[in-house]
């Protein structure tokens, strides 16, 4: 058996029994990253990777390891990342060297995880096909003439290859969801204020929030216990314990009350997706689990209110990408207002000034209360139909895509984009976690399972998935070629 | 709601972007589709919905006025595009 071949769970009690070394396990992973034309990276950081791999030999060698001491992972551009380059997929970004951790990345390297590099991504976080990338289009490895899905396409494209057991990313409209659904891996969207948002380049504060991506749900527990909890210097991380996610994962799922959106199985559903979701579903009652139609009434204004809301947050927090402080300058301003413009028109692409754009109008006078605070009085709409639902059922599954992964450059306006996130946004807008699991393959290509809990629920969510994931072996399967 | 170029151009001058003569329609294009997509919510009554800005019920936290940052202005200024002693160098604004 190859290292690649294993999950994180394996590898990690390889290490423990000392089986294989972390510097033999990295330097496999960074052969096949080093050897990989999916584009999934922006840097690759092999020679930090081969110390950090011998720090945490020296770590387990005295016994005190702890879960991801010595396990390689790829690291999402978005974070920032101390004296390595963090680019946010953006060309204004291209000469940032960051001057500290995210605490995400702090985290990781207390546990002495061992960073392969930093993975390819939708520019600043905004795209559903990792098109937008200033370094290019990440390639699907099920298909290479496909996209991985997006925003954090390099972070599912290279857990999907096998070019590391484990990714972080980062989810604001389904950014974690979408891609580990088209690309056939796990991926879980924690709870708003789950995890430190602390170093994490911002796209829209109120709905951004970084997750595992992994190839099973398992691996996914294991990663979220590392990355989860309060930090004080993240004014809307929630101050709540952490529970041991791993410790629930056998728990029956015997009375579990699962809801299904009839909204969610409307049209524009592909066929073959909605096939392999009702299969899935039906898996979980031979589990013991009791099957419900739902109402989200309010679903279809979650695209609407979204492409309000995120532009608008993304306006004002891309205001701090000006040329004076760090990050891309025009070449001989002439004066300070011709340094601001070239500056942020030679550094962003054409999706983030649309969207920088959409949220200066929407938050301009004598417009903010038609587009702004509708958005927002709409938003609370959406988030109490989730409420009404959780009376009824336990969680909500339904498809993560309408679509299995589309061909690299076949959409080509921003708003055929955007409706394919419409099983993705609300989630965010409300603030719920929510998983995508592996539940079987339409056209050559992978369909993902969409569960979404209530708040706090990431260890049920966890359950659920890894029950599935006993019971079936989608998430075993891996592109052709790739074994 | 549709946009003009001209509105457009005063948007991308308030983003401090730049529109270039040559995408004007078709960025223009772009965004009146954008704004035709969120139109959808007018079909909501939300006269008495309140705005929900954040999705977790929270407080903003307190703490002690005490300095927890360091010097690192340094580190900070050494990846700046052009720097002076203790300060970011741009094009003169007052002559």
């Amino acid at each position: 058996m190859e290292f690649h071949e294993l999950t994180l769970k394996e590898l990690q009690k390889g290490l423990s029994n000392k089986e294989f070394s972390s510097v033999e396990l990295t330097s496999h992973f960074i052969k096949r990253v080093q050897n990989s034309e999916l584009n999934a990276f922006i840097t690759i950081t092999d020679d930090l990777a081969l110390v950090q791999a011998k720090k945490a030999d020296s770590i387990i060698a005295s016994g005190k390891m702890n879960d991801l001491t010595g396990i390689p992972y790829a690291h999402k551009d978005i974070f920032c990342t101390l004296g390595v380059k963090t680019s946010a997929g953006s060309k204004i970004l291209d000469p940032f060297i960051s001057p500290y951790d995210a605490t995400v990345s702090e985290k990781l390297n207390d546990s002495n995880a061992v960073m392969l590099g930093k993975a390819n991504m939708d520019e600043l976080a905004m795209g559903s096909g990792n098109e937008n990338s200033f370094y290019g289009p990440v390639k699907n490895p099920w298909n290479i003439s496909k996209v991985p899905g997006g925003s954090s396409g390099g972070s599912a494209a290279a857990v999907a290859a096998k070019l590391t057991p484990f990714s972080t990313g980062t989810d604001t409209g389904g950014s974690i969801r979408q891609p580990a659904s088209l690309c056939g891996i796990t991926g879980l969207k924690p709870t708003y204020g789950r995890v430190s948002r602390y170093g994490m380049i911002a796209y829209a504060s109120s709905l951004d929030q970084a997750g595992p991506m992994t190839q099973t749900a398992e691996d996914a527990a294991i990663v979220l216990k590392t990355i989860a909890g309060f930090d004080e210097r993240d004014s809307t991380s929630a101050d709540k314990t952490v529970p041991d996610y791993e410790k629930s994962l056998n728990n029956s799922l015997e009375g579990l009350k699962i809801g299904i959106p009839k909204e969610y199985f409307s049209e524009g559903l592909d066929d073959g997706v909605k096939q392999k979701i009702l299969d899935a579903i039906k898996e979980f009652e031979s589990l013991g689990a009791t099957v419900k139609e739902v109402s989200l009434p309010h679903a279809k204004f979650a695209i609407p209110a979204y492409y309000i809301i995120a532009p608008c947050e993304c306006s004002s927090n891309l205001s701090r990408l000006d040329g004076v402080r760090y990050g891309y300058r025009c070449e001989s301003p002439k004066d300070l207002s011709d340094l601001y413009i070239r500056s942020r028109s030679e550094g962003f692409g054409d999706e983030v000034k649309r969207r920088i754009m959409i949220g200066s109008f929407a938050l301009s006078a004598g417009y903010y209360d038609a587009y702004y605070l509708k958005a927002l009085k709409s938003r609370r709409l959406i988030s109490n139909d989730f409420q009404e639902v959780f009376k009824e059922v336990d969680v909500i599954m339904g498809p993560v895509s309408p679509t299995i992964a589309w061909d690299i450059g076949s959409k080509k306006d921003p708003v055929s984009n955007y409706l394919s996130d419409i099983y993705t946004l609300s989630v965010n807008l409300a603030g719920l976690p929510a998983m995508s699991i592996p539940a079987g393959i339409s056209d050559n290509m992978p369909v993902g399972l969409h569960i979404i809990g209530n708040y706090w629920t990431e260890e049920r969510l966890l359950n659920i998935a890894h029950q599935f994931q006993i019971q079936t072996d989608w998430h075993k399967k891996s592109p052709k070629g790739i074994d | 709601m549709s946009l003009d170029n001209k509105e457009v151009s005063q948007i991308a001058y308030l983003s401090r972007l730049q529109v270039e003569e040559s995408s004007l329609e078709s960025i223009t294009a772009d965004l009146n589709n954008i704004l035709n997509l969120v139109e959808q919510l007018s079909e909501l009554d939300t006269d008495s919905v309140e705005p929900m800005a954040h999705p977790i019920k929270m407080t903003q936290r307190l703490r002690e006025d005490v300095v927890t940052e360091t010097d690192q202005s340094e580190s900070f200024q050494s990846i700046a595009p052009k720097t002076g002693k203790f300060h970011y160098l741009v094009p003169t604004v007052i002559e």
